[in-house]
């Protein structure tokens, strides 16, 4: 691993996408990119692996709908089965439409919930966290590319400016 | 310009000549007198020993009758004297009779609906300022312009079912709201200012002329567009697009309420209208889809990428889960409350000789679109989306199949030749029509603002 990085600060998304092709298309190693929002495409422009969390949701979903069954028949069939409205609850098949509505809820409770929380973890967001951006400027209107340097310093600069960075600063890899 | 292939056109001719075919044999082997009918009983009997249970069948659950009352059916059951019977010969005879019709009803309904569905969803892109879809505004224009020759289809179909006496497939044409008569019906009583001849055929040419215009003057400025200077002709098409999708929102309100609702008019449901739309606008967006997938597999779409099918992929797989929220809500309701007079419709459909079909449509509808399309690498293979889509098409099908034909031939389920000619003939029609009007234009509408952002598009 580099001792050195290089921080290179952009003010326009558009042109950190470009700047990110062309960094890539010199075959240089792009750490990461902080940006204030998620710009689209920048995950493939990066070649970042696609992500997994749609397939962890739907796992989720699955075991709301799961839970829920066991959740309702526990509670509606078996614990305490009442006489609503003249359909005694004594089958949970015969009940199982009126049923629908909190199995789709919890189906979608679950998977929105725990897909949210996978993604804090994922994403090392977690309580007492500080933040991990380089510079706080991230957050507000700059987006900051910051790349592996490997005894190639000048050459980096010189291609990083012709990409339309603000501002370029080396930095101690720590 | 794209050029309707002579294959394409030899086979929708066919189809259009074999489900004439399939129509005229509906018509000519129906039962023209109530002899026929107690052979068919006899027959039955012979068969499998089944007729009491059948005559019982058909003349208690009936939810819809020529004349209207149960009372009458239960004196039918009762009794069982020599003008009870002949009485009940004659509403099996008549509920016999409108199969063939209603065959052909449901196959030209469900074409038309489709075709005005599409101009719904060219005007939501419209009104929405969509900028992925406007390389397909011009399949959307072809599709509709089967809107005008399915509409006077239809018309024609209403004024012989009602002025021309042509059939029995409206039964509340055949009540009356005074008391001493023999064909006294007590639910026309609050609905007669509503459900009457004059006001139903005048309403019905209302929606004709709203949908059939609205998408004259939709196309005809897109196609002004396409070689004018300035954006004047897409402007006004925004503006039409959002008058169009308010006043289409209450033509189909009350088009599902008389065409569709009034068949089984003892039962009512205030979702029933939303249901049919989602059900045909799911159906209609599917048909883009596969005929946007047949013309770029012609190479008649050199600007439609994997991104724009994806797209509609997307939507297939959205309105999917729409319609069945919508199914589900009204089921749901009057399930739970269990009121006879809002169960008699599903007493045939869920419990009935229907339920193959209810429950399997459900399962096309909805358990099949929800497994098969949410994976992002199937909506991506035109096949596999060629194949979900007509699962979807024929669920849809069905759906509308089951809500007619229960209430116009009865609560025992027949489906056969007349049923798949109809949905031939009208296959056929559709394909002619639309492929004979996509050929008319250039199918890139060059004029569009959002053209290049269309084109551009891409997801990944």
């Amino acid at each position: 691993m580099s001792s050195k990085v290089i921080h290179a600060l952009y003010d326009d998304d558009d042109v950190l996408m470009t700047a990110v092709k062309e960094v890539r298309a010199a075959h240089h190693h792009i750490e990461e990119v902080y940006t204030p929002f998620p710009v689209h495409g920048l995950d493939r422009a990066m070649g970042l692996a696609p992500t997994k969390i749609a397939i962890t949701s739907f796992i989720y979903g699955i075991t709301g709908l799961c839970f829920s069954i066991w959740f309702l028949n526990l509670i509606m069939i078996q614990d305490w089965p009442q006489n609503i409205g003249g359909k005694p609850s004594f089958s949970f098949a015969e009940n199982m439409p009126a049923f629908v509505p909190v199995m789709f809820e919890m189906t979608v409770f679950f998977a929105a919930h725990l897909m949210v929380i996978t993604f804090y973890m994922r994403s090392k967001i977690w309580p007492f966290q500080t933040a991990s951006n380089p510079d706080p400027r991230t957050t507000d209107d700059k987006f900051l590319m910051e790349i592996a340097v490997d005894g190639n310093e000048s050459e980096l600069t010189s291609l990083l400016e012709k990409t339309g960075a603000i501002e370029i600063t080396v930095k101690e890899n720590h | 310009m794209y050029t309707f292939s002579s294959k394409l056109k030899t086979f929708s001719i066919a189809l259009v000549i074999l489900g004439a075919l399939g129509i005229g044999y509906g018509f000519f082997t129906a039962p023209k007198t109530t002899d026929d009918i107690k052979e068919m009983m006899q027959h039955a009997e012979e068969t499998h020993g089944t007729t009491t249970e059948h005559v019982a069948d058909t003349g208690h659950k009936a939810p819809v009758s020529e004349h209207g009352t149960a009372d009458e059916h239960a004196v039918t059951a009762d009794s069982h004297d020599a003008h009870a019977d002949e009485h009940h010969l004659e509403h099996v005879l008549m509920q016999s009779q409108n199969r063939p019709w209603s065959a052909v009803y449901v196959a030209m309904l469900f074409f038309l609906l489709i075709a005005v569905c599409v101009l719904v969803f060219y005007a939501m892109q419209r009104a929405a300022s969509a900028g992925w879809s406007p390389v397909l505004f011009r399949v959307m224009e072809g599709i509709t312009a089967y809107i005008l020759p399915g509409s006077l289809i239809v018309l024609a179909f209403l004024i012989y079912s009602s002025v021309g006496h042509g059939n029995h497939m409206f039964a509340w044409m055949y009540t009356s709201i005074d008391p001493t008569a023999e064909n006294y019906d007590f639910a026309m009583e609050t609905k007669d200012w509503w459900l009457n001849l004059p006001g139903w055929l005048i309403r019905s040419v209302i929606y004709v002329l709203i949908w059939v215009g609205f998408r004259h003057l939709m196309v005809k400025n897109s196609r002004a567009q396409d070689n004018a200077t300035d954006i004047k002709h897409f402007n006004k098409n925004f503006k039409y697009s959002v008058i169009f999708l308010a006043l289409f929102l209450v033509s189909e309100l009350f088009m599902a309420f008389d065409w569709l609702m009034a068949i089984d008019h003892h039962w009512f449901s205030q979702l029933y209208p939303f249901y049919v739309f989602s059900s045909m606008l799911v159906s209609a967006i599917t048909v883009i889809a596969l005929v946007t997938m047949y013309l770029r597999s012609k190479g008649a779409l050199p600007n439609v990428n994997d991104s724009h099918v994806h797209d509609l992929g997307k939507y297939m797989f959205g309105f999917s889960i729409f319609w069945t929220y919508l199914w589900f809500d009204q089921f749901m309701l009057q399930w739970y409350a269990n009121i006879p007079e809002e169960v008699v419709y599903f007493m045939p459909r869920l419990l009935g000789s229907y339920q193959p079909l209810f429950i399997g449509m459900l399962i096309m509808n909805f358990v099949f679109p929800v497994l098969i399309l949410m994976n992002k690498d199937y909506k991506n293979k035109p096949w596999f989306l060629a194949i979900s889509g007509l699962v979807i098409l024929a669920g849809h099908y069905i759906d509308l199949f089951v809500m007619v034909a229960p209430g116009t031939v009865g609560n025992e389920l027949h489906f056969g030749i007349p049923e798949i000619g109809a949905i031939l003939f009208f296959l056929g029609l559709f394909l002619y029509v639309v492929f004979n009007a996509l050929t008319k234009v250039p199918l890139h509408a060059k004029g569009n603002p959002f053209m290049k952002e269309s084109e551009v598009y891409h997801y990944y």
